[in-house]
């Protein structure tokens, strides 16, 4: 927020925060109605086969979820999938990369760029084909594998959470590669000279300077990661499809699976609440993580 | 210089896990007969990039996204762009609630609220039409759009804007040709950044959209897979990569523009 000089702003209160309007209309009918509409749907029976019958059953849904087995499944993949790709993943890699890149040489520091950056710029469908085709058996990661020695496996049949996961990491690190190198670019000079002149390693001055000065820039990153990744359908559905069996059916999918396949239009909304419900709270430990240490 | 050289090497490294699926993309374009395997083609041959060289497989859905997706971004902008203004320069206690729930908006997962939007289109009739699944697309990609170009804007130093508002300019005036001209890189990057979300967007257009020449190309994509589970890698490997060129380009240009980065970062430091 900026700060002084705002009182010479114009003047008349009320049609000052017109601009607004046009945004606010647009999310309201496209989202917030969309958003209602769900919570609606949630307390009903809604299925998409056989006509009428819709009828108000309140948080019979919930408590189905609860107890259905497939949900706990979803839920503990979405976790697994989340953790090991976005706060793991694409926070770790990303970061570890910007920090590496101020030291590398040049044409290094621009392949390294421009491969990542093409995994994030690709559409998301053609992301899913690639890595598709590439944890296949006879794709291109066994053969590497092969030339190691090592044996190959069938890594979208065996583990096929850890191949989505990576998938993720391939293609969301781009972004925190970015965020970071920018706030590392941000870091006063002197700070760091100071901590290497007082002898501190490479490693102690990474901890206990330079990531406690960009602390916002990570705050801000995990948020921004960790609900794109819980929201993640593309990528997933071409790859697995949530199998095989539902080894890789996190939230998304198993709402997707079971509004849309299954015709539960009612059970598939109320998963999508509680999906939200869940991205609210991570939302909600970041930013009060961000505001006490901004204190 | 030991440092670099380990440097080097990690990147490297990194880059060259990171390259070997695109790899696959590439050799298989031009292999007259690809499969998932990565083999080099003997001799490599343009014939999948011709066979798929036509109005129909690739000339009308490239039009179709370009239509879409341009229209909505342009809606995204100017709409983020206006809502910025008030957000960033003036203050009331609605602000940061208004923030949050934009942000909290990022989150939603589209594929859950399709149900309802779905019910939404069929009874005002905007089913089936471009720019009501543009006006969605839009306002999907708005909540990040307005963070963005909140973050952008505050960048903006104020005392710019107090020489324009006492010689008596409306806050429009003061937002066209004061602010938005000084962070024109900021609305590159947002314009961008949701030209390409919205280009890879595959399950907005496939539930609101039905006729099949409107369809854009993150659907047709699917007409490669065969009905009985043959799949022409080579053509929908050349297919890929024709698609995804525009904004691989567009990201580009932007990035040789606006300097390295994309400027992304610098507006999402919070």
């Amino acid at each position: 927020m900026t700060g002084a000089g705002l009182r010479t702003a114009p003047r008349r209160r009320p049609l000052r925060w017109l601009p607004l309007a046009p945004a606010t209309v647009l999310l309201l009918l496209f989202l917030g109605g969309p958003i209602c509409y769900c919570v609606y749907l949630a307390l009903t029976d809604m299925r998409l086969t056989g006509s009428s019958s819709t009828s108000f059953v309140g948080l019979d849904n919930f408590r189905r979820a609860f107890g259905d087995p497939d949900f706990r499944n979803a839920v503990v993949l979405t976790l697994v999938f989340t953790i090991v790709s976005s706060v793991i993943g694409q926070n770790t890699l990303g970061l570890a990369l910007a920090v590496l890149m101020r030291r590398a040489s040049r044409p290094v520091r621009i392949l390294t760029g421009a491969v990542v950056i093409a995994a994030w710029v690709l559409p998301e469908i053609v992301a899913g084909f690639l890595l598709y085709a590439f944890f296949r058996r006879e794709g291109t990661l066994n053969a590497v594998l092969d030339q190691l020695g090592l044996p190959a496996q069938n890594w979208l049949f065996t583990l096929p959470i850890l191949a989505v996961s990576f998938a993720n990491v391939w293609r969301g690190t781009a972004f925190s590669m970015l965020v970071y190198s920018a706030a590392l670019d941000a870091v006063p000079k002197e700070v760091e000279e100071a901590a290497e002149v007082d002898g501190a390693s490479g490693v102690r001055r990474l901890w206990y300077v330079t990531l406690p000065v960009i602390r916002r820039a990570i705050g801000t990153n995990l948020m921004l990661n960790t609900l794109q990744t819980l929201s993640v359908f593309g990528l997933i559905w071409a790859m697995t499809r949530g199998g095989p069996g539902n080894r890789s059916q996190t939230l998304p999918v198993f709402m997707y699976d079971q509004a849309f396949l299954k015709s539960l239009i009612g059970y598939g909304t109320a998963i999508a609440l509680l999906l939200l419900l869940v991205g609210a709270v991570f939302a909600t430990v970041y930013l009060r993580l961000l505001r006490e240490e901004t204190r | 210089m030991r440092r670099r050289l380990a440097a080097d090497a990690a990147l490297l490294a990194v880059a060259a896990a990171f390259a070997a699926p695109l790899v696959w993309l590439v050799l298989a374009s031009v292999d007259r007969e690809a499969t998932l395997r990565t083999d080099v083609p003997s001799p490599p041959t343009g014939g999948n990039f011709s066979a798929v060289w036509n109005e129909e497989m690739t000339f009308t859905p490239m039009v179709n996204s370009l239509l879409l997706c341009g229209g909505a971004a342009a809606v995204t902008v100017c709409c983020a762009a206006l809502a910025a203004y008030p957000l960033s320069r003036y203050r009331s206690r609605l602000v940061r609630p208004y923030l949050l729930t934009v942000l909290f908006t990022t989150c939603l997962p589209i594929t859950a609220i399709m149900i309802p939007v779905y019910g939404l289109f069929v009874q005002v009739e905007l089913i089936d039409t471009r720019y009501g699944t543009a006006l969605f697309l839009a306002a999907s990609e708005l909540p990040f759009a307005i963070w963005l170009m909140k973050n952008f804007m505050d960048a903006v130093p104020v005392s710019l804007e107090e020489a324009a508002w006492t010689d008596g300019a409306s806050w429009f005036r003061t937002l066209t040709a004061v602010v938005l001209p000084l962070m024109a890189p900021g609305v590159g990057v947002v314009t961008v950044y949701c030209f390409i979300m919205m280009w890879g967007n595959f399950f907005v257009p496939f539930m609101l959209l039905l006729s099949p020449d409107l369809m854009p190309a993150s659907v047709t994509i699917f007409t490669f897979f065969g009905n009985y589970g043959s799949v022409v890698y080579g053509q929908l490997a050349a297919f890929s990569i024709l698609y995804s060129t525009p904004v691989v380009l567009l990201y580009v240009i932007v990035a040789r523009r606006l300097g390295g980065g994309f400027a992304l970062g610098g507006a999402v430091k919070g």
